[in-house]
């Protein structure tokens, strides 16, 4: 017996009798030599005291780092109602909502979740959410490709290399080219977008606050792409939106990116969420689950999913995505994230960040051993030219317990400074890179 | 009942958070880079949030309820000891980027858990990059293409999936830049080796099959299948959607596949959350283990590092993909050890017979044989009611009913999964309830086509909303 | 039983054909418009010409998709806007709610279509 496994022998055998056979093997004939014969060959089982000691002894080969690395990760404040809520079986253990009649809320959640997205990004529609922001920035390439029949892809160089990796994989195999703009001043190259813009292009994809933590300016965009019908496809950090200008202020056709830091912890790595939101006219492109209002036969407001005959459970090999579900536990915590901080806390804690990146920038300058590498604004990340070895100051920060910035080529270092650090923290940080 | 929108709460001026005090002072903000639009949030107090989303949860079921038994969707407990361990900070705050010696723990334990994979599966080595099952298919197809590719064999551009499969097969293979070749099934439900053998060609990369398949039958004829396709060049994808059924009992890799996706989410007890995260687990035998996505866990001198595969196709995702999910599935495996594993596939299998014994009077069996994990029946015997009816019914009586209208090999398809983590007792109680429904079919078909009754909302007009579309707050204004 | 109009033409994919010297209009039959339900989107052909036989537009219900196949070749004159605006006047209209309007390549394809009878006696061995 296991606590898992209800059945009793008695069980089985009631089981059996009624099914007219006398022993479980009978129903695995069908398998014949490819049947298992001896146990597989995995540890006993363990207790829960067992396995919290098992867990503990690899927790304790992790090393908790004080971070000032961000690019593509990052640090929010933890608010403990957000676990309480997420870890609600009737949202944890439900499955995708399927029957609508006992799954309004996911359906709700995630038709709030869609108004926030549609709020921070100005769009008219978007999904119930992504894998990532990476694949969610490939997903609108494929969009683009459908909506304009075109197979070639520009990409600002700007653009998170992790996001990149992604996309070039997911291009590659849909066999479509790509071709990178250059970036000039720590920003997309307007004038080398120009020149390889051409009737054959589908999209161009830059990314604000971009991989530097560089607010790009794209007042011109949207006017260069006209005459070749390109479509303009914008991955911007979210946290970002309360402040700065949103997609829609750049008359971009598609806005994504990735949710993570708004209230879900790293973890590694995941699970983060992804957002994909578009204009009307190119709503039925969109991939994935998307809910909308409707009412009940008796005319009570209640919410579906609605149009399906997108997806691939429909159109099967002319779905416009294989995307099935979404990262719909990480879609609600978000929400909640965004409900408890309110309109007024999510410009106040975008402030923070952006003060504490200026304020961390300011600092390190002053130890004379970084010089700064553009005029350019910038957010919460920002990049410096280190005067001495990246890889020597890494390493002894490493061994004082730092996270430093990311050395993304050369003596460049990104940096970031979340809303959550303190002046303390980045005092002591600085203190410690001046004495390297 | 509660329905409010979280936005229809809002009052201006109140807030749901306490921010710690700053000393950082203000900087100038860049004016040209400003927005200019004002936002429309919610302002609401913490009591509000809660309350709010509390009573959303109470519209929902959930598999702590009851019976869950959406065929091919294995909703099987989801142990609270996983979501205890999970939310350990020591893994909590680790930054995908901080280097391999300062994540040791998290590195050993997913070296680990691709150990006993490879044990169940009977395969070489895993990846644990894609976020679902259609993101494992995808990876899957990918590393199908590129090792033709590396082989310069480059006119292999179809994919064969029999016409039982579910509908994301064919959505992968597009993406993933194939063509489809569908094969038909036979009388029985399993695939026509005859037809395969006709569309076998030079052309061929390989074969998706999901075993069980969605019909709930053991392909018999697997081992056949698989050489075919390795005799004309493909290689054999198993889609692991349905691999609860063989826990303990076999491994794919005996049956010739050569890559497969496992849905951590499913098979390995991970909790669905109303639709993700799961994880997709790609797992390679001896010809495509080098073909694996992202970064993959070694260990070198005694040290776990993430190296980059030499065939590697790519990253799929960001960093590690859901790497908070496998600590669960890690839990789990350990939990059932090496003495309770081999029941999970035992139990599910018998369950799902026994639903068919007892059912097969009053519902239709369409096809023949032993079933393996869940049993499919094609409507009622009495076609007095749709299987959209039966199923609206059963809500009423406190179940989530089962997969409807799928497999499509069947026009009322009635897919039910009862997992191995359900007691006889909560099967009789549903079986109970279907042959209630069975009989109201005959004397009150009425109940059947209004229902359901007790619900927080009825029958939704699906109409109203694609025709009328409304996918945000603002869109209600 | 379902209502087929005289003196249309018709394909086996349930579409109709309605010829007006040169021009035609092409539609949805009333038992495809059953079949398919609630009808919420009609899409036409993102192309300028048609050719016989290959898709010329889509259409949803909330549960399926289905692609229209044109029963003739020829220039795309007209997307009825009004049924873009209003699916559901396939559903109400079937034979009134034309979806495109193409000008003929060749009369000689009508000859590979089907009868007003010959389309019934399909529906009865379908």
């Amino acid at each position: 017996m296991h606590k898992y496994l209800p059945h009793t022998a008695s069980d089985i055998k009631a089981m059996l009798d009624k099914i007219g056979i006398k022993t479980i093997d009978e129903l695995f004939v069908a398998l014949g030599d490819i049947k298992l014969t001896k146990p597989l060959d995995i540890p006993s089982q363990m207790s829960e005291n067992e396995l919290r000691d098992h867990f503990e002894m690899l927790a304790s080969k992790n090393k908790n780092l004080l971070s000032f690395c961000g690019l593509g990760s990052y640090e929010s404040y933890d608010f403990s109602i957000i676990d309480a809520l997420t870890s609600r079986q009737e949202f944890l253990t439900s499955y995708t909502p399927y029957q609508p009649e006992v799954s309004q809320g996911t359906l709700q959640y995630i038709f709030e979740f869609q108004s926030y997205v549609c709020e921070l990004t100005g769009m008219d529609i978007a999904n119930a959410s992504m894998y990532d922001g990476a694949s969610s920035t490939a997903e609108a390439i494929f969009m683009a490709v459908a909506a304009t029949r075109k197979n070639k892809v520009l990409l600002s160089k700007t653009i998170n290399p992790y996001v990149l990796e992604v996309v070039e994989t997911y291009c590659k195999y849909r066999d479509l080219d790509i071709e990178y703009v250059l970036e000039k001043d720590f920003s997309f190259d307007l004038e080398d977008l120009k020149k390889k813009l051409n009737n054959d292009v589908a999209c161009f994809v830059a990314q604000t606050p971009n991989v530097y933590g560089i607010l790009e300016d794209y007042s011109k965009v949207k006017e260069t792409l006209e005459e070749t019908g390109t479509l303009f496809i914008i991955n911007q950090e979210p946290s970002s939106l309360a402040l700065f200008k949103a997609p829609s202020e750049y008359n971009a056709d598609i806005a994504c990116g990735d949710m993570q830091s708004l209230g879900l912890k790293r973890n590694f790595g995941g699970p983060s969420v992804g957002y994909l939101a578009t204009i009307s006219k190119y709503q039925r492109r969109l991939p994935g689950r998307i809910v909308g209002k409707t009412v009940d036969v008796e005319g009570k407001r209640g919410y579906v999913l609605t149009l399906q005959a997108r997806e691939q459970h429909i159109r099967r090999e002319k779905a416009t995505s294989n995307i099935c579900s979404n990262q719909s536990l990480m879609a609600l915590t978000v929400s909640i994230y965004l409900s408890l901080v309110g309109k007024q806390g999510l410009i106040e804690l975008s402030k923070r960040a952006y003060n504490n990146a200026h304020y961390l920038e300011e600092e390190l300058l002053k130890t004379k051993k970084f010089k700064k590498t553009t005029d350019k604004p910038f957010y919460q990340e920002f990049v410096l030219e280190y005067l001495g070895d990246p890889k020597v100051l890494e390493t002894k920060l490493l061994a004082l317990g730092y996270l430093s910035g990311y050395n993304i080529k050369d003596n460049l270092i990104i940096f970031y400074a979340s809303e959550v650090r303190t002046k303390a923290e980045i005092d002591e940080f600085v203190k410690k890179v001046g004495e390297v | 009942m509660y329905d409010k929108l979280i936005f229809e709460r809002s009052k201006e001026g109140r807030v749901g958070i306490t921010l710690p005090k700053t000393e950082v002072k203000d900087y100038p903000l860049p004016k040209e880079h400003l927005t200019k639009r004002d936002l429309l949030l919610p302002e609401v107090s913490e009591v509000d949030v809660i309350r709010h989303y509390t009573n959303l949860s109470l519209k929902n079921y959930g598999v702590d309820r009851g019976i869950y038994p959406l065929g091919s969707c294995t909703m099987k407990y989801n142990p609270k000891i996983n979501e205890e361990l999970s939310k350990n900070p020591k893994f909590n705050n680790l930054h995908p980027l901080q280097p391999d010696v300062t994540s040791q723990g998290a590195l050993e334990l997913e070296y680990n858990l691709e150990k006993l994979l490879n044990e169940i599966l009977g395969l070489k080595a895993f990846s644990f990059a894609p976020c679902a099952g259609a993101h494992g298919e995808l990876t899957g197809l990918m590393m199908i293409k590129a090792y033709h590719e590396k082989n310069k064999d480059y006119k292999r551009k179809k994919i064969l999936i029999p016409d039982s499969a579910h509908g994301t097969n064919p959505a992968s293979v597009a993406i993933a830049g194939f063509e489809v070749v569908n094969l038909r099934s036979t009388e029985e439900g399993t695939v026509d080796v005859e037809h395969l053998k006709e569309v076998l060609d030079d052309e061929v990369a390989g074969m998706m099959l999901t075993n069980p398949n969605t019909a709930g039958l053991y392909e018999k004829d697997i081992c056949i299948i698989t050489k075919l396709v390795h005799d004309a060049g493909g290689l054999m994808y198993y889609d692991g959607a349905n691999f609860n059924a063989l826990l303990g009992l076999a491994k794919p890799s005996a049956m010739g596949f050569d890559v497969i996706h496992l849905n951590l989410h499913k098979t390995f007890s991970t909790p669905h959350g109303g639709g993700g995260p799961g994880v997709g687990a790609v797992g390679a035998g001896e010809k495509l283990k080098t073909f694996l996505p992202n970064k993959h866990v070694r260990l070198e001198n005694g040290l776990y590092v993430r190296r980059k595969e030499k065939d590697s196709i790519g990253n799929v995702s960001y960093f590690q993909g859901n790497y908070n999910v496998i600590l669960k599935a890690y839990a789990y495996i350990l939990s059932m050890g090496k003495e309770n594993i081999r029941n999970v596939g035992e139990f599910a299998v018998l369950n799902a017979n026994y639903v068919k014994a007892a059912l097969e009077e009053y519902y239709e069996v369409p096809v023949k044989g032993a079933i393996m994990h869940e049993v499919v029946f094609n409507g009622l015997k009495s076609k007095k009611a749709s299987t959209l009816d039966v199923a609206k019914r059963l809500l009423d009586y406190g179940f989530h009913p089962s997969t409807i209208y799928f497999p499509l090999l069947f026009s009322q398809s009635m897919m039910v999964e009862p997992v191995e983590t359900e007691s006889k007792e909560t099967i009789d109680e549903f079986i109970d309830a279907l042959i209630k429904i069975a009989h109201e079919a005959e004397k009150t078909p009425e109940l059947l086509h209004d229902a359901p009754h007790t619900t927080p909302v009825r029958r939704l007009d699906e109409v109203l909303a694609a025709r009328e579309l409304k996918v945000k707050y603002r869109d209600l204004l | 039983m379902v209502d087929i109009k005289k003196g249309l033409f018709y394909t086996k994919t349930h579409e109709w054909v309605k010829v007006e010297g040169g021009e035609a209009y092409i539609g949805l039959t009333a038992f495809a418009a059953s079949e398919l339900g609630d009808i919420v989107y009609f899409e036409g052909p993102d192309t300028d010409d048609v050719a016989q036989g290959a898709e010329c537009g889509v259409v949803e219900s909330v549960k399926s998709a289905s692609d229209i196949y044109s029963p003739v070749s020829g220039k795309v004159l007209e997307v009825n806007e009004a049924v873009v605006d209003s699916p559901e006047l396939i559903n109400e209209d079937p034979y009134g709610a034309w979806l495109i309007k193409v000008e003929l390549d060749s009369k000689e394809e009508l000859k590979k279509l089907l009868s007003a009878e010959d389309y019934e006696k399909e529906l009865a061995n379908a």
